[in-house]
């Protein structure tokens, strides 16, 4: 079964405008940079971009802020931490001018919603956010004597992760903290698109350390590594 | 607006880092949140305590310097740092759920403000604007709701003077209940069910002093003594 596209252009052409796009990556580690790139280049519009943050240490997502092409975002940790550097951000102007919608969730409420939406799981209850103003909205319920809130699965219609060592049938290895959200949000999208950064054959990688089996992966796309500094200041 | 009030000179961030140190006892798995918290990595060094990243790491070393640093290893605060002996890596759910799960020791976290019940408010600034249900939350629910216990350290006062320490908290909630110890440049308070027990002040300081920059009434602990470091 061999996923890889050639062209990584190609591998984004089909998404169309109004899509819900997954994005892995802690700030810097382990974003799937190139396919972010391919995406402003293609161009889709009224995006719902979900990803832990909209800027920083991510100066590509901020380029699908400038091109107009995000009409909401769900994060766990969306602004930069300084305030002005935030008030400059394009991102954070957009929702201050209500140009851009923005849902966010504790980092833990955020993946596990994902990772419900890959393991056709409705919703979960946690305690996380009980008696904040993370409960609004949410069906608030006790067990055993504890409060918990009705998180719900969710279930982009794409995701775009990054792997370190990755098979054409789409079985891939991330590396130390540039896993993060990668694994989940591959599982949990109808599409997933894998960047992968050193290509090999299947019965090259170890199948006892693969990190996303193949069956969660669509479409593989070789790329150079991103190369930055780990800063988001 | 009253005229600003003066605040004494208290321990430097570094120092309140090292007394933060100081309440975590070997063998102990630990979470450090952003700002302060992250300092007190600088004097836990060659101790039987493991840091957890919740980017999804146990055993993380000091921070990296320019030559060795990795870009593919960070901590939550997105900087670059170093693994020790022993150190595993997994997924950010896994790192989430053994937050949520219980088996974390102890959580370090900043505070903007901490209630005499032991509410914590910390992930949004109203004075940033944001409406009162965005901003950066993270990972601090997490800890704060998951972790067995939660230390927080922060000035005691804000850069105009006024209390941090209040009877209720008025920006949004991290989460309610939940802080044990709060260790400031200034004091270190434990929340007890009956109220703040001031237990140490800062070198120089009388309690009378740290309770005019309190709101909530502090008990004094029949043993107060300077911080110790």
């Amino acid at each position: 079964m061999d996923k890889v596209y050639p062209n990584i252009d190609e591998a984004v052409a089909d998404i169309p405008d109004g899509a819900s796009i997954a994005i892995g990556g802690f700030f810097t580690a382990g974003t799937p940079t190139p396919l972010i790139q391919a995406l402003a280049r293609h161009g889709a519009k009224n995006l719902t971009i979900i990803c832990q943050q909209m800027g920083p240490g991510n100066d590509t997502i901020t380029q699908l802020i400038v091109n107009k092409q995000v009409k909401k975002a769900i994060c766990n940790y969306p602004f930069y931490r300084s305030a002005s550097k935030g008030a400059s951000s394009p991102f954070e102007q957009a929702v201050r001018a209500d140009e851009i919608e923005l849902e966010v969730y504790p980092m833990g409420t955020f993946i596990e919603k994902l990772r419900a939406g890959a393991a056709g799981i409705a919703g979960f209850y946690t305690s996380t956010g009980v008696g904040t103003t993370v409960e609004l909205g949410k069906e608030k319920r006790a067990f055993g004597g504890r409060e918990y809130l009705l998180e719900l699965a969710l279930k982009p219609d794409y995701a775009f992760v990054y792997s370190y060592r990755g098979d054409w049938m789409g079985n891939l290895t991330c590396r130390k903290t540039a896993r993060n959200f990668n694994p989940e949000m591959a599982a949990a999208a109808r599409v997933t698109i894998a960047a992968v950064e050193n290509l090999v054959e299947p019965g090259k990688l170890d199948g006892d350390v693969v990190h996303v089996p193949g069956i969660y992966v669509q479409r593989v796309v070789k790329v150079e590594r991103p190369s930055y500094y780990p800063t988001i200041e | 607006m009253g005229k600003a009030t003066k605040i004494p000179r208290g321990l430097s961030r570094e120092l309140m880092a090292l007394r933060a140190a100081k309440e975590l006892e070997d063998g102990t798995y630990v979470n450090l949140g952003i700002g302060i918290p992250t300092l007190v990595s600088d004097w836990i060094e060659g101790r039987d305590i493991v840091l957890q990243a919740e980017i999804g790491m146990l055993n993380t070393g000091p921070l990296a310097t320019r030559e060795n640093v990795d870009q593919d290893l960070i901590n939550a605060s997105c900087q670059p740092v170093t693994e020790l002996p022993g150190a595993c890596y997994f997924s950010s759910v896994e790192s989430l759920a053994m937050i949520r799960g219980g088996y974390m020791d102890v959580a370090i976290l900043g505070a903007l403000q901490v209630s005499e019940k032991g509410d914590l408010a910390g992930w949004n600034n109203p004075e940033r604007g944001f409406p009162e249900h965005i901003g950066n939350i993270g990972g601090s629910m997490d800890l704060a709701v998951g972790a067995k216990k939660v230390i927080v350290t922060m000035t005691h006062v804000t850069a105009r003077g006024k209390p941090k320490i209040l009877k209720e908290c008025t920006y949004p909630l991290t989460a309610r209940g939940v802080v044990k110890l709060v260790i400031t440049d200034l004091a270190v308070i434990d929340v007890t069910p009956k109220g703040l027990l001031l237990m140490e002040i800062a070198p120089g300081l009388t309690a009378e002093e740290v309770q005019s920059l309190t709101e909530p009434k502090l008990m004094i602990a029949p043993d107060l003594k300077e911080i110790e470091l």
